[in-house]
């Protein structure tokens, strides 16, 4: 029992952690300008004033689509060629496979602050400034280690035996990869797809330096550009109430794909 | 239902290493047929090469006559069983089994009615709607092997189906495998690293070591006749008691004593090229109670004392450990099976094991009166393993005229 109890404090102290913060998020984004600063938790009086504030004006309703529209895309290219390219380094020997390892690896150590500059004047002088194609590529960019080191860990516990099996059933390789492989990798895929999403999602760096107006702003930059009804306004709450809308897409996301993502559903293929 | 060939079937990697050397093998229609050996002998390589799993190097594979070699393993109408099972877990039993048949496009009806029969075969009827995670062991065996039949391939090919199962279920399922093959007289190869499964279950064995075959034959003419000291340690359990040997005249000079040998044996040893140096090997139960021998049979053998090391009583007979002075026999072939076994299975060196009549009298620490049958043991020449005493293919022992 005093076991139980220890591991119940512990986990309790890391809930309170982690949950804090968001949840002032939440609070400040339903209290009235004037009850901004009082020091309570839990509002005075609460207000959807600042939801409305958001939604009346173009730039987050525009940010909000341009995020999405973004993020969506980049998943979908960088899950694609991630499972591609994870497949084969999981189960091909072919020349140059440690050197993709490697580069996809050196990328995803590269710090990208470095990359913004050159990324600035390339983007610039070939149009992509601007634009949802010069956030997507170097989202993509970043992603792809990240796809390829998840999935191909997932394609790696897939017994190769089954492949074997399957072929010796009389499946073509496509066959055997579409009904066989990947229903198995499926749980991969997603978890890899809420990966890469939240990273293209929450990415703030590129979105701001590739970009200078709404047509392709995302969210995170659309907040750091709000601002009040005068110089003088403090826009808080409105930033607050921004913060809580674009971390429901991720919510939603992470939910819709848990059912998906069945822990251990590769056993009993083989030998326990 | 078909026979198959292997017509010097060699595999070699592009790194230069090479699996399998040339093996000829001819595998007769509805025969079931053991590949045996140690690991890395290339028995399982030879397998994926019947099945289309791995690139033939050079050689020829026929089966039912055709040339397969380059044929997908979706074309050659074989099934097989791996021995991970390699069932589908994200689907149940009836669709893991029903798979080869959807993809062959047969009609629903059909499917059903294949799936239906092979589970009632193998006993899988309740469990039809289960997913592989929720069965046993031995179940998922079952399923394994029903995915294999209902197709009614050509041939199936079997790797080590049973050594992921626990002892005493791997003997249910070796007499269930046995049943079913003959009852759909299939031609069957079947890997193996099991010689008792090996012995039990073949119509022919075939034993190989190193990429090479070193003998095929049923399993009586294997365990009686084995033409090299490797199959000779390889078959049988307990194995061959291997010990040194030196030809002097008329006698063979071994740590048991000096043996007699017999005029043939005389003659061939005294050919010019004959090894003087020699590796006998004796069967656990070719040594008996001296004192449990008929006046009759007494003299086509060899008595001698030994202290008694370890007795163990198996009930229908006893197992007698002796200590034997001086070193162990040399030779390559010996460190192989040792290697393989881990050392575990073979006599210590200088041990001897025997296998006694449950009436024996002998007991640990004391010396016994041992009696061994002189028409039972083989000798070895040690640089290449040959058994020397194969007469036309039969072993003769060393005191026959």
């Amino acid at each position: 029992m005093p076991a139980k109890l220890k591991w119940g404090v512990l986990d309790a102290i890391v809930v309170v952690f982690a949950l804090v913060p968001v949840l002032w998020i939440v609070s400040l984004s339903f209290k009235t300008t004037a009850t901004l600063t009082d020091g309570n938790f839990i509002p005075r009086e609460w207000t959807l004033d600042n939801y409305r504030t958001i939604f009346q004006t173009d730039q987050f309703v525009r940010a909000l689509i341009n995020s999405i529209g973004i993020a969506l895309i980049s998943t979908f290219i960088a899950v694609v060629l991630g499972t591609m390219a994870a497949y084969a380094i999981s189960r091909l020997d072919f020349p140059g496979k440690g050197l993709l390892v490697g580069v996809s690896l050196l990328i995803a150590m590269f710090p990208q602050v470095s990359l913004v500059s050159p990324l600035f004047d390339i983007e610039r002088r070939t149009g992509l400034f601007d634009t949802w194609p010069g956030l997507i590529l170097p989202y993509i960019t970043f992603a792809l280690p990240l796809a390829i080191y998840t999935l191909s860990a997932f394609f790696k516990q897939i017994p190769w035996d089954l492949e074997k099996a399957a072929k010796m059933d009389g499946a073509t390789q496509g066959e055997a990869f579409r009904k066989v492989i990947a229903p198995l990798a499926a749980p991969g895929v997603f978890t890899t797809a809420i990966l890469v999403f939240i990273f293209c999602w929450n990415d703030f760096l590129f979105a701001i330096s590739l970009t200078s107006t709404e047509q392709s702003r995302t969210v995170p930059v659309a907040l750091s550009f709000f601002t009040g009804a005068s110089q003088f306004e403090d826009p808080t709450g409105a930033i607050s109430a921004a913060a809580v809308v674009i971390t429901i897409p991720i919510i939603i996301f992470v939910l819709f794909f848990q059912k998906r993502i069945v822990a251990g559903l590769t056993s009993g293929a083989v030998k326990g | 239902m078909a026979d198959i060939v292997l017509d010097k079937v060699t595999k070699a990697y592009p790194d230069g290493t090479t699996a399998v050397h040339g093996i000829d093998l001819e595998i007769a229609d509805g025969e079931f047929i053991i590949l045996v050996g140690p690991s890395g002998c290339g028995k399982s390589t030879t397998l994926n090469m019947i099945a289309g799993l791995e690139d033939i190097t050079s050689g020829e594979l026929r089966i039912a006559g055709e040339r397969v070699n380059d044929k997908a393993p979706k074309d050659r109408d074989i099934a097989m069983v791996f021995q991970s099972y390699a069932l589908y877990p994200n689907m149940t039993v009836r669709e893991n089994m029903a798979f080869p048949l959807k993809l062959a496009k047969l009609p629903k009806a059909d499917i059903d009615k294949k799936v239906n029969d092979a589970a009632k075969v193998l006993e899988l009827t309740d469990y039809l709607d289960r997913k592989p995670a929720n069965l046993s062991g031995g179940q998922r065996q079952r399923v394994a092997m029903g995915r294999a039949i209902v197709r009614n391939p050509k041939a199936f090919l079997m790797d080590e189906p049973l050594s992921n199962l626990d002892a005493k279920l791997r003997v249910q399922m070796r007499t269930q495998v046995s049943r079913l093959q003959k009852q759909l007289a299939t031609t069957t190869v079947y890997v193996t690293h099991d010689q008792t499964e090996a012995m039990t279950l073949g119509d022919r064995v075939v034993v190989m070591r190193a990429g090479r075959i070193q003998q095929v034959g049923d399993p009586q003419t294997l365990y009686d006749n084995p033409v090299n000291l490797f199959v000779a340690g390889f078959i049988g359990s307990p194995s061959m008691n291997f010990l040194p040997a030196a030809v002097e005249e008329n006698t063979l000079r071994t740590p048991l004593g000096d043996l007699p040998l017999g005029d043939r044996m005389q003659r061939m040893l005294a050919a010019g090229d004959a090894p003087r140096e020699l590796v006998l090997g004796i069967r656990p139960e070719h040594f008996e109670d001296a004192g449990l021998i008929e006046e009759a049979q007494r003299p086509r053998g060899f008595e001698f004392t030994a202290p008694v090391d370890l007795v163990e009583s198996m009930g229908s007979d006893k197992y007698v450990y002796f200590t034997v002075e001086g070193e162990g026999p040399a030779a390559a072939d010996l460190e192989d099976l040792a290697a393989d076994a881990g050392g575990a299975d073979l006599p210590e060196q200088g041990g001897l094991v025997t296998r006694l009549s449950a009436e024996s009298r002998v007991r640990e620490g004391a010396d016994a009166r041992v009696w061994l049958n002189l028409d039972k043991i083989h000798l070895f020449d040690p640089s290449d393993g040959r058994n020397i005493t194969l007469h036309e293919g039969r072993a003769a022992g060393v005191s026959a005229s």
